[in-house]
């Protein structure tokens, strides 16, 4: 019992990385339906965008922003009692590389997507997988192609719970950022009028052109938000687990995409849905069944979803016009 | 002359020209560099041409090309380690023993692919658009990770001892007859039908065409057409590794079929060219090549985005052309024609 | 016909692009190919370090018999094809005079048959799978081989830890890893120890939570991790947080002053077998050592170690060789006697496999190594052990 309860955290810390790259897939293709392949890649860069910052707020930028540079090392969420100096850098940290992909998202739209939007979806896609290539590439040379070890921004420790589980901190942190995070989307997609405007580009692009809303503005924060979010869960993922490297991308985001497809890709709850399904059903086959066949296992659920629900989970089935 | 007489000698024609043009290789009388690219363009050359039969030709999206192509290769290695070498053997050892050989692995791998291809066509082609693109990635991926278990092709250290054979005839004959098949299939009635589905799919159904079956059946063509080209490839170094055969190797060919531009033989023929000797060209660039090369196909999406040859219009005027000098290369291609115009409005039911 | 006019252009062009390397008579080429970028550029990019580092110092002290050597570094991006592709334009275009390469077995297998058509000799410095220098007698390899590296550990850990009872994490997807497991699972059972629990993950993988918290279950003594250390780091640093205690034992793949960096205290008191120490106090090794640190700025792991060796060796044998062609290059190699590398002393057995040391180390608190002992594997479990005390093989077929 208390290694299921184990392996179910570990599914849920899994699965939550997954929902907020997942995300970003969803949004894109909801007011695109472009499959955005760069995206993992986009995720990488803003783990990378984390490593840099942290090291560079870790010295002297932490002076600058008043904080305390040994409590970033030295004391901890939970650990040395006080919450603020660690916890405070990994979110300036993490704010910081959120902002710096959504403007490297932005540039991406604007100078290889947008030129090819009015072009078939096969040639959007190509562009994307060049994009993709792009930054895997891009990476090897600026970052360098070997793995990078992510500094800890506050000490981890596990936290003991009911039934013999254990659950680290590092875990807590992620998922209470990733929900968080989740919300805010939600109160931007549903509450404010640039996400109506979202909405309304994902429902029908040539309507809403008419109906006046500035179509290129809303793609352009699209990609803005899905990247932010990638971002945040490249940093996410480093603090929990710290190494990175420019090919970090590639598997992640490939599993965050089926993820996306899984909930019914366009559907923004369906994301997160089909994230945690993916990170548990993984840690319980890794757990309980054989880890060499965990892809496939994951693979094979979503073609027999998709078999049988072929909008996945939540996903509307679109009646075809004749 | 009877049209199946000119048809032989075309054929004739053709394996000759190969046979000597293999001669010329065997002589070593070009740099072996040059005749290795040359010879990976031609295994290239046979994946892209089928991929465009499933994706440029009938509009489905398929993106687990590579899935078919390890399905092919690993059942030929297999069968060629394990009988193919000692029937070759037993025939004597000597040419006409690989001949029979590699036709059957050749068979055997084409074989295996084109059931794995109804094995994943028959339930997923009822999917449509990006969900059948998912689902043929999730197939490939799927494969690989089978690749790395089973021990009798040596898992994730992958399978070696597979005899070598570095024929420059054998690789071409495969690719020539991949192009004069899609050809063919493309100019008959079967092809109108595929074409009708890509165009329309909902008033080729209305037509009268079975789409899903026509689906299937050209999922199967191109599969066991990919398989034909794995078999190429695990008998060209000898080596395959699970490796190859992940997901990225399927973006490439269908960056190829993409970049020469869809549903055009002749661009596949040209991407799958391209595609396989920029890397290579840009080896000047050391560790800046493979950025370069993301960015040339970034630029060339962005200035060319219905590819080196056009699309669809480009296509029909290449018809043209092609009906102009092949008469030539493809053999049966005037007759097809001719019989394709002639059933034009038949129901291919 | 414009647009196949284009395209035809097109084509040339690149052709053209893939230019000829003129081939001077005075000097000694070498091609290097590794994988400087993808899934493995990290070895790669470490041993042609090593590489790039003695050619300099050869070169700096007049070259081989007067002539410099010159280097024609490759990137194969961890891919077999292309691995061979490069191996073809070395000993075809370019004319190397031998080739070094590569870190991963499945690359130097694709390519080796390439070297051996061309008598080409090709030296592997850590391609640890028996299978590649079966592929002719002109692939020889400079390290040890991964039967001699697992039975090793799986002594070491029946013989000197007495542990009778084991689990094993292995990367289902790597080709070294999983060779490993094999021997290790057989001498273990052969010096009456239980593999109790079996768990795997894959190359690149973050959590191994769930394989942790199943392998805790099992109770092992040690827990063998046969993999590479990025991986390894991860997976010690996950295991001490799970409440997991043993040590864990694996091989050279485990070598890397990043091991620490990233699994920290999680590390103390595992072992690994390895090539060398870098905190050996032999003068050869101090030497290398630190000029490779004030060239490089970080510590040689064991991968620029033995390329650095396997250059040397190379070079060595290129001086005895009777001339620059392939064969006489290949006589001069097998018959490399007791070169003093900084990776211990190497001979070539008849498998031209070097017959060399092997150390297994301790990781002490502070991430520095001891020599816990130097491992002779019992048993005929080795090729490399039977001729290891035999003369010199003299060049011979």
């Amino acid at each position: 019992m208390s290694t299921f309860l184990q392996q179910l955290i570990n599914g849920i810390s899994l699965g939550a990385i997954y929902s907020l790259i997942a995300l970003g897939y969803t949004m894109v293709y909801g007011v695109l339906k472009l499959i955005n392949f760069a995206h993992g890649d986009v995720y990488m860069v803003g783990a990378f965008m984390g490593y840099y910052l942290a090291n560079g707020l870790g010295t002297r930028g932490a002076q600058a922003l008043g904080l305390n540079p040994e409590g970033l090392i030295g004391r901890g969420l939970l650990g040395g009692g006080t919450l603020e100096p660690s916890l405070i850098t990994a979110l300036v940290v993490m704010l910081l590389a959120m902002a710096i992909c959504a403007a490297i998202g932005v540039v991406i739209e604007r100078l290889a997507y947008r030129p090819v939007r009015k072009y078939s979806r096969l040639t959007a896609l190509i562009t994307a997988i060049g994009v993709s290539l792009l930054l895997e590439n891009g990476g090897q040379v600026v970052f360098g192609a070997e793995p990078k070890f992510f500094p800890e921004l506050f000490t981890k420790r596990n936290i003991d719970l009911v039934g013999g589980a254990s659950i680290n901190s590092a875990d807590v942190v992620v998922l209470i950022i990733a929900l968080a995070l989740m919300v805010v989307l939600q109160l931007i997609v549903y509450r404010t009028k640039t996400g109506r405007a979202m909405r309304a580009v994902s429902f029908n692009l040539v309507s809403a052109k008419l109906m006046g809303i500035n179509t290129d503005r809303i793609i352009a924060f699209t990609f803005a938000l899905g990247s932010a979010l990638a971002a945040a869960a490249g940093v996410l993922v480093a603090i929990r687990i710290p190494r990175i490297d420019p090919l970090m991308g590639i598997l992640v985001g490939l599993k965050a995409f089926v993820a996306a497809v899984l909930g019914g890709i366009g559907n923004i709850p369906g994301a997160v849905l089909g994230g945690l399904l993916i990170g548990i059903t993984e840690t319980m086959v890794v757990g309980y069944l054989s880890p060499t066949y965990k892809d496939a296992v994951a693979f094979a659920i979503l073609i027999l979803i998709l078999l049988f629900r072929p909008s996945g989970l939540l996903g509307t089935v679109a009646q075809e016009k004749v | 002359m009877p049209r199946y007489l000119r048809n032989l000698i075309i054929a004739l024609i053709v394996i000759g020209v190969l046979y000597g043009l293999d001669f010329v290789f065997q002589a070593g009388l070009i740099n072996p560099y040059y005749s290795r690219i040359l010879m990976l363009c031609g295994i290239s050359i046979t994946l892209a041409v089928s991929l465009n039969l499933i994706n440029g030709f009938t509009g489905q999206f398929s993106i687990g090309h590579a899935g078919f192509m390890a399905v092919g290769a690993y059942s030929s290695a297999y069968f060629s380690v394990n009988y193919g070498v000692n029937l070759a053997n037993s025939l004597g050892g000597g040419k006409l023993g690989w001949v029979v050989a590699l036709t059957l692995a050749t068979i055997v791998g084409a074989i295996m692919a084109g059931i794995a291809g109804l094995a994943v066509g028959i339930p997923s082609l009822r999917l449509k658009g990006d969900y059948l693109a998912i689902v043929t990635l999730g197939f490939g991926q799927i494969i690989v990770v089978f690749l790395n278990n089973i021990e009798a092709v040596g898992g994730a250290r992958g399978y070696s001892g597979i005899p070598i054979v570095k024929s420059f005839f054998w690789i071409f004959l495969i690719a020539v007859l991949t192009i004069v098949i899609v050809y063919n299939i493309v100019n008959s009635a079967f092809g109108r039908a595929l074409i009708s589905i890509r165009e329309d799919e909902l008033a080729a159904e209305a037509m009268g065409v079975n789409t899903t079956r026509y689906k299937v059946m050209a999922f199967v063509i191109s599969s066991a057409m990919a398989g034909a080209g794995g078999v190429l490839l695990a008998h060209f170094d000898g080596y395959l590794n699970p490796k190859s055969f992940e997901f990225i190797k399927s973006f490439e060919i269908l960056i190829m079929i993409i970049l020469g531009g869809l549903g055009s033989i002749v661009g596949s023929v040209l991407g799958a060219i391209v595609l396989t000797i920029l890397p290579e060209g840009l080896r000047g660039f050391a560790e800046y090549r493979m950025v370069i090369y993301s960015l040339l196909l970034i630029i060339l999406m962005i200035t060319r985005p219905q590819g080196l040859l056009g699309s669809s219009a480009a296509f029909s005027g290449l018809r043209k052309r092609f009906k102009r000098f092949t008469e030539g290369p493809s053999g049966t291609a005037g007759s097809a024609t001719q019989s394709g115009t002639s059933v034009g409005g038949e129901n291919p039911r | 016909m414009k647009r196949i006019l284009i395209a035809s252009f097109v084509i040339a062009c690149l052709l053209s692009a893939c230019n000829p390397q003129a081939g001077g008579g005075d000097k000694v080429r070498i091609g290097v190919f590794m994988s400087t970028t993808g899934s493995t550029a990290n070895f790669g990019i470490s041993s042609v370090n090593g590489i790039k580092m003695a050619a300099d110092e050869i070169n700096a002290a007049g070259g081989i018999n007067g002539k410099q050597v010159e280097l024609l570094v490759q990137d194969d991006r961890s891919d077999a094809s292309e691995a061979a592709t490069i191996v073809t334009k070395f000993v075809t275009q370019d004319q190397v005079h031998a080739v070094i390469g590569e870190v991963a077995s499945s690359r130097s297998i694709a390519a080796a048959p390439i070297a051996q058509n061309a008598k080409i000799p090709m030296l592997t410095p850590s391609s640890t799978n028996p299978e590649v220098t079966k592929k002719g007698d002109f692939i020889f390899r400079s390290c040890f081989i991964d039967p001699y590296q697992g039975a090793a550990i799986a002594q070491f850990a029946a013989k000197t830890l007495g542990a009778k009872n084991a689990a094993i994490m292995v990367d289902r997807k790597n080709d070294y890893s999983t060779g490993l497991e094999k021997v290790i699972n057989e001498t273990f059972a052969k010096f009456g120890g239980k593999i109790v629990a079996t768990q795997s993950y894959q190359e690149g993988d973050q959590d191994f939570n769930a394989q942790l918290t199943s392998l805790k279950g099992a109770n092992p003594e040690v827990i063998f991790v046969p993999g590479y250390y990025n991986d390894v780091g991860l997976i010690a640093k996950q295991a001490r947080d799970k409440g997991i205690t043993v040590p864990l034992i694996g091989g050279d793949g485990w070598d890397s002053e990043q091991l620490y960096k990233i699994g920290g205290t999680a590390l103390n008191g595992s072992y690994f077998t390895n090539h060398y120490s870098p905190f050996d106090t032999d003068p050869r090794v101090v030497k290398f050592v630190n000029d490779y640190k004030t060239r490089y700025n970080s510590t040689p792991d064991a991968l620029a170690a033995t390329a650095y060796d396997a250059a040397n060796i190379m070079f060595d044998a290129i001086k005895r060789s009777k001339s620059l062609s392939g064969t006489d290059i290949r006589d001069a190699l097998q018959a490399t006697n007791a070169f003093p590398g900084v990776t211990g002393t190497v001979t070539f057995n008849q498998q031209r496999d070097a017959v060399k040391p092997i150390v297994m180390i301790e990781i002490k608190p502070g991430g520095t190594y001891a020599v816990k002992e130097r491992v002779n594997v019992e048993g005929a479990a080795a090729p490399s052990t039977a001729s290891a005390a035999a003369p010199p093989v003299k060049a011979a077929n």
